[in-house]
């Protein structure tokens, strides 16, 4: 009480006090000072240091003796929640608790910001050709800019015509992950793998295709790409053309009369391509249909491309190839 | 100089400090720095412990992490992968969560520390948000906390992309899709940042590394440095309440209550992330395999805090507007770049958005309750719904799987809902802030009276006993068939709470949280039973009519019940 602060705007006769000027009256006062004295909240904080000790210790054992995560969790984590417990009733039973009134005053300086402000002008005070220099300034600057942006084009190289490159050309072999042909006649209706160009690297976006096969009956393609389905088997792009994740799913009926259309489905935003007109977009976020690469079946059985991929592989960007 | 004995050790080391800095007075001041208190001030002391829990662990990780994408064999500590070619970054990750001791501790520790940093920052926002705290002189305390807000949520995302497992090669797949989608210039930025086309170099990995565990960590640790300079410079906010006023602040000073305090809160923090990191298990990395770009698994979800963002991709009908061949807006920009420029974009104006809607240009330093300011409650809470709808919508498949709700069906309802939902809660809002406000000042309108009788020991007897007992005779004891102490002190708290919730914005949350909670666990029990039985083999309806019988006879006791305990 005897520490507060005298009023800032002390009365003028006749003037209306502002609130926050008026002297605090005794039941305004906020602050007080409680010195708590309990033997009972130091007990505590003892027997949580103790604690938070041994189970420091425990750690150490159990680090030692036994691989343990859980127990590296319950002994550490327990020590320190013991410590914080320590220190949160040490802070709110055993030191004084206080409240406390501070003043608060603005803290703009009015005559400092004039002052300030004529010293950054005086800088100035001789200067004649003033645009002449500002002129250079920026002349400099932009300069200075381009040279130190120029070194960060060594980070990528541009992206050119195509954002994905693509090993796929006419007479490919359609190889499985580790390099084994896939065969025609190893494709049951309803089935899908992952095959990749005999050759190319599996990692390139541009390599993996989704191989399907459904009933020869319900391939739908458009006159174009007639052909590019042997036996009902086709092949599509296994990366997705919203934001090229891998088309990890296949929809295929197994009741026909209850279902929906057989469609690949990219599990990262549900994008659906209808796997017999050609991989169009049924459902999802995806702009552009799957590219199909047309295939055919060599003379020994297996799968070879007939020729390249019908459209850009992943997402779209400005030049993206929209066949 | 010498130092007198009485000084003791701490005055030797008081004035040790001041001959060589002069410091003291400061040191003093200091620890009579002002802290107001409410238990909704925490939010923001957790997220920077949290801060501190990650750079700990992360050092740790750091230590034993090999950022390359160079391929290697497996041999390491986990059986199951041994023989499998992956990424070596992939592999000193498995290594460190099964070969080094209290490594896997470490790693799931500092995930969890990073889903409760970017939480609590989210909590702090909103309490800053919805009390004012962000108006004039606090304008860049606001900007810079919603600018660590921003980069802490990249400095996640990157943090799970560094592992080269098969979810962060999905997650990184999408976020160059999301990087390519940019209109004009998204397909050269995001060559440039992969040095090449997706997946990119091993120089990506590189720089992903020196990106999450240097650059972005500086940058978090500078903003906040400069979050916490520009609060201690103007002081803290506070509540009204007894002696609080614009030109004071009143609370616990640093030394000694609050700094005993929080220090606790820092342990505490620590303590919990820990017993999380040894006993919860998050993100098992050696179930999800390494990646390769033609892999991709069902069910991937992110962290939370990317949940709006995957929502917002999966919900966008598939626009994607052409010009002559070329692609003007590919797909992903609108839900991976459009959708958070906006709500960030908003959340950035906001201060300068009401200050013209309100005209209100002074300086203010007692903060207000929601209902104080039914225009910016209002607005808060459309936004949390924009957000939170899409939050929702991301996770519909896991719906469809647990429960039979059909996917596309979902999605089209919530693309409705993104919408509509936000006017209507922004209605609500407002509309219950008004009440709210209005109560206040008319504290008798609405409120239902009830008789009160004296008992001969002079305490007060109410509500039926006061009817049913026409010469108000004392009750001191329940009578006997009565409802049991805990219910009848259950009935208690509940018209407690209900009684709260008509005062209070936060008290009806709860309470409306709780009941959504109560019900959708009541509900998934419910279809669960239903499918359990099904499972067995039982068609579907007979099943529904088993539960809905047991429902109706379990509904029935219940209101026996309480017609017996009433």
């Amino acid at each position: 009480m005897s520490d507060l602060p005298p009023p800032r705007h002390p009365s003028v006769e006749g003037e209306p006090v502002p609130p926050d000027a008026r002297p605090y009256s005794e039941a305004d006062d906020p602050t007080q000072v409680v010195i708590p004295t309990s033997p009972r909240n130091e007990a505590i904080v003892a027997g949580l240091l103790a604690l938070a000790g041994l189970l420091g210790v425990a750690f150490v054992v159990v680090y030692v003796l036994v691989d343990s995560t859980p127990l590296f969790g319950l002994t550490l984590g327990g020590a320190l929640l013991a410590l914080g417990a320590a220190a949160i009733v040490a802070g709110k039973g055993v030191v004084p608790q206080e409240t406390v009134l501070e003043p608060r005053a603005s803290v703009a300086h009015p005559e400092d910001e004039a002052a300030t402000t004529a010293l950054i002008r005086s800088a100035g005070s001789g200067v004649s050709r003033g645009r002449l220099l500002k002129l250079t300034a920026a002349i400099a600057s932009a300069g200075m800019g381009a040279a130190s942006l120029a070194t960060l084009a060594s980070f990528g190289p541009w992206i050119g015509s195509r954002s994905v490159p693509s090993p796929w050309r006419r007479g490919a072999r359609l190889v499985d992950e580790y390099g084994r042909p896939v065969r025609a006649d190893a494709l049951e209706v309803g089935s899908f793998v992952t095959a990749f160009p005999k050759g190319a690297d599996i990692d390139l976006l541009g390599s993996p295709v989704i191989v399907v096969r459904i009933d020869p009956s319900e391939v739908d393609l458009p006159p174009a790409r007639r052909g590019w389905a042997v036996d009902g088997i086709l092949a599509y792009s296994k990366i997705c053309t919203h934001a090229g994740c891998a088309v990890a799913m296949m929809r295929y009926p197994l009741f026909p009369a209850h279902s929906a259309e057989p469609a690949l489905v990219c599990p990262c935003h549900y994008s659906t391509f209808e796997v017999a007109t050609g991989g169009t977009v049924i459902f999802g976020p995806a702009g552009r249909p799957l590219p199909q690469l047309p295939i055919r079946i060599a003379a020994d059985g297996t799968l070879e491309a007939a020729g390249p991929l019908s459209g850009d592989v992943g997402p779209a960007w400005f030049g993206v190839n929209r066949a | 100089m010498s130092i007198a004995p009485d000084k003791g050790r701490i005055g030797a080391a008081v004035e040790a400090a001041d001959v060589r800095t002069g410091r003291v007075p400061l040191a003093r001041k200091l620890m009579r720095y002002v802290f107001p208190e409410h238990w909704s001030f925490l939010w923001g002391e957790v997220a920077l412990y949290c801060f501190v829990v990650l750079v700990v662990t992360g050092i740790y990780l750091a230590v034993f992490f090999d950022p390359s994408y160079q391929q290697v064999v497996y041999h390491g500590g986990y059986a199951p992968m041994r023989g499998e070619r992956m990424s070596a970054a992939y592999a000193s990750a498995l290594d460190l969560s099964w070969k080094v001791k209290a490594g896997l501790l470490m790693r799931q520790t500092h995930h969890w520390a990073a889903d409760l940093f970017i939480a609590s920052i989210t909590i702090h926002l909103m309490r800053v948000f919805f009390t004012g705290a962000f108006r004039k002189p606090r304008e860049l305390t606001y900007w810079t906390g919603l600018t660590l807000l921003v980069v802490a949520v990249l400095e996640g995302y990157m943090g799970y992309s560094l592992v080269d497992d098969l979810l962060s090669g999905m997650g990184l797949a999408i976020g160059w899709g999301v990087a390519m989608s940019i209109p004009f210039i998204g397909g050269p930025i995001a060559t440039w940042i992969w040095d090449g086309p997706f997946p990119g170099t091993t120089a990506f990995e590189s720089r992903l590394y020196i990106a999450h565990v240097l650059i972005v960590p500086l940058v978090i640790a500078g903003l906040i440095g400069l979050h916490l300079l520009l609060v201690s410079l103007l002081h803290h906010t506070q509540f009204r309440g007894r002696g609080r006023r614009e030109a004071n602040v009143v609370g616990a000073p640093l030394w000694p209550a609050q700094t005993f305090r929080s220090i606790g809160l820092f342990l505490a923090v620590a303590g919990g992330l820990f017993l999380l990191g040894g006993l919860v298990q998050i993100n098992p990395i050696w179930l999800w395999g390494p990646y390769h770009p033609f892999l991709g698994a069902n069910g991937a979800q992110p962290d939370w805090y990317l949940g709006w963002l995957i929502g917002a991709l999966r919900m966008m009908p598939n626009w994607e507007p052409t010009i002559a061949g070329k692609t003007i807006v590919p797909n992903p920009f609108w839900g991976g770049v459009l959708f958070p420029l906006i709500v960030f974009g908003l959340l950035y104006a906001w201060p300068l958005l009401e200050r013209r809607l309100s005209g209100d240009r002074a300086a203010h330093h007692l903060l207000e309750r929601p209902r104080d300011n039914p225009r910016r409650t209002a607005f808060g809470v459309a936004l949390f719904t924009f957000t939170a709808v899409p939050f929702f919508a991301g996770s519909m498949d896991r719906v469809y799987i647990q429960f039979g709700v059909p996917y596309e069906g979902a999605v089209r309802v919530m693309r409705v809902l993104w919408l509509v939902l936000p006017v209507v809660t922004g209605f609500l809002a407002m509309r219950m802030c008004r009440r709210l406000a209005a109560a206040e000042l008319r504290p008798l309108r609405g409120v239902t009276a009830r008789m009160v009788g004296r008992d001969a020991a002079g305490g007060l007897v109410a509500g039926p006993a006061l009817l049913a007992n026409p010469s108000w005779r004392p009750r001191m004891e329940p009578p006997a068939g009565g409802p049991p102490a805990a219910a009848a002190g259950l009935r208690a708290a509940v018209a407690q709470l209900l009684v709260r919730a008509r005062r209070s914005v936060l008290a009806a949350a709860i309470l409306a949280a709780a009941a959504v909670v109560v019900l959708a666990a009541l509900a998934g029990l419910v279809v669960a039973v239903v499918l359990a039985i099904a499972a067995a083999g039982a068609p579907t309806w007979l099943a529904a009519l088993i539960v809905a019988v047991v429902l109706v006879v379990a509904c029935a006791a219940v209101a026996a019940a309480a017609r017996w305990s009433a």
